[in-house]
């Protein structure tokens, strides 16, 4: 059964660093208790607003620690989902952005695994 | 615009909302013929309207009014109801159900019970044990009648006419909607996790030149498998087949050969294991085990896959460990397959003369007559204990035994190693 990742783009909550809600914290956990209970969701979490990029051109490899505060450059919450088909991550991830407020989220599928 | 085709869309929803619809409607008339009926009339009418209108905000929900009203409008169509009251009565019912869900939607847990309850009768012991996977794969995998056929290689017809023989079988036994307790649920809760393992099997044992539907039968086991244990959190025993399903497909990429051959788990490249689906196994095993499970087949079963998985290397498996959990299991349920898997444990750990003793009590099973397993492990115990004549007589044995060419070479191989060993 292929796999996808979804994650948010463009993560304004992030960028602001404003705690999700406490209401917004339960449809969150709602929703995953039915992806878990669906059978579809691998792992899933949220990431910190502190990245660090790490860059490589020709030989050389370099380090750039954030905050960044390009809002693009900032990715909310993500989740690895075991499903059928695309439309089936799709529909997973309308129903996320549905709870989640204005945002992007993206979905691609996960190769080799 | 839409990235996506409306009708896969479609697909998509009914994939996520018919298992709930069958149970929802199930629990209303009863009857789980009828219910799919109902939700397949509600699909069609998703069909004919949401490419127009759109995917509703809720879909679940429009298509249990939608299947609701459907199941009015039969009931008053419904010759068989012929006092006029029973079918008012009914029909009271179902309008007082929709007044409640409108206004009410039905919590997770009313919804899960529902689904719970149809696993239960999907898997009713009153049906014959592939109905019994047909049904469940058709009910609450939602898989169409068509990839069951294809997954599991045989006619079209003879799916349906499984799935339709199973309805009648259960409508005709009265089987009630509900989850069994006492005494009667664990039986029954081995029936359902039976029927799940059978699946994965199934697909487990697909080769590289089958169907990807045959091959995904391990992951719409696994599928079927975490929601149960979502159902049914405190049965140790669905935590046990969950971790051993998790173990066993974490190395599905492993156990097939660039040519497509099986490559058998001691020679696999560990490299290959899926690290995800261990890490999930692993903590489903230590679910069952907390729940005072350890010692349930599927957890002992899964307990050995785990002794594989925690090893970096062959060299570094817990024999010892492995041994003693086959010998917990043989306790539960005596079988020659588990004690000669045992035997092989045995003489890995203690040596091969203590394995080549079990391996001998063996010797006159009659279930294991045609079994190269039996041959092979001999073999392997005698040519580690030098013994080259006998050893080479087996693997011949053996060889002659296997259905698997790939295999056969392998033992030939290893017959005219001990050839050479001799001379």
């Amino acid at each position: 059964m292929p796999r996808f990742l979804m994650y948010e783009i463009d993560a304004k909550a992030v960028a602001a660093n404003t705690p999700p809600s406490p209401a917004l914290m339960a449809e969150m956990g709602k929703l995953i208790e039915e992806t878990t209970k669906a059978g579809i969701l691998l792992a899933t979490g949220g990431l910190g607003p502190n990245s660090t990029h790490v860059r490589s051109s020709g030989a050389k490899v370099s380090v750039t620690d954030g905050p960044f505060t390009e809002t693009k450059e900032l990715t909310g919450g993500f989740a690895l989902v075991e499903v059928k088909s695309k439309e089936e991550a799709i529909e997973w991830a309308k129903r996320f952005r549905k709870i989640a407020g204005d945002g992007e989220s993206v979905v691609q599928e996960v190769f080799g695994g | 615009m839409t990235a996506t085709d409306p009708h896969r869309a479609i697909d998509a929803v009914w994939r996520i909302e018919a298992p709930r619809l069958i149970a929802g409607l199930t629990r209303i008339v009863r009857d789980v013929a009828l219910a799919e009926d109902l939700a397949q009339d509600a699909l069609v009418a998703a069909i004919e309207q949401w490419p127009e209108s759109g995917v509703p905000d809720n879909p679940g929900a429009w298509l249990m009014a939608t299947a609701k009203h459907r199941a009015i409008d039969r009931l008053r169509r419904d010759e068989r109801l012929e006092r006029k009251q029973e079918q008012l009565g009914r029909e009271l019912e179902l309008q007082q159900e929709m007044a409640m869900s409108d206004v009410n939607a039905p919590t997770g847990d009313d919804v899960g019970d529902d689904l719970l309850r149809l696993m239960f009768i999907s898997c009713h012991p009153v049906l014959a044990p592939e109905a019994r996977v047909a049904l469940t794969l058709r009910l609450l995998a939602s898989l169409t009648t068509e990839e069951i056929a294809r997954a599991y290689l045989l006619p079209v017809a003879t799916i349906a006419q499984r799935i339709v023989r199973a309805k009648r079988t259960l409508t005709e036994a009265r089987v009630p909607f509900e989850v069994p307790s006492g005494p009667e649920l664990d039986a029954r809760l081995s029936s359902v996790l039976q029927v799940i393992y059978l699946v994965f099997n199934e697909g487990y044992a697909a080769t590289a030149g089958d169907d990807l539907m045959r091959v995904g039968l391990c992951e719409d086991a696994l599928r079927l498998g975490r929601i149960l244990a979502g159902l049914a959190p405190n049965e140790p025993e669905v935590h046990g087949l969950v971790a051993l399903m998790e173990i066993q497909a974490s190395r599905s990429r492993a156990r097939i050969g660039p040519s497509g051959e099986i490559v058998l788990l001691l020679d696999q490249d560990r490299g290959r294991w899926d690290p995800l689906h261990i890490s999930r196994g692993l903590a489903a095993l230590e679910r069952a085990e907390k729940l005072g499970g350890a010692l349930g087949p599927y957890a002992l079963q899964a307990a050995i896959a785990a002794c594989h998985a925690r090893a970096r290397d062959a060299a570094d498996t817990d024999w010892a460990r492995i041994a003693a959990l086959y010998d917990a299991l043989a306790e539960l349920g005596p079988s020659p397959v588990v004690e000669l898997n045992r035997a092989v444990a045995v003489g890995m750990a203690f040596g091969p003369a203590a394995g080549l003793e079990l391996v001998d009590a063996l010797a006159s099973e009659p279930s294991l007559k045609t079994y190269h397993h039996l041959p092979s492990a001999r073999g392997d115990l005698l040519e580690k204990l030098g013994r080259y004549v006998e050893a080479r007589a087996e693997f011949e044995r053996a060889a002659a035994l296997t259905q698997n060419a790939r295999e056969r070479d392998l033992l030939r191989e290893r017959a005219a190693a001990c050839a050479r060993a001799i001379s």
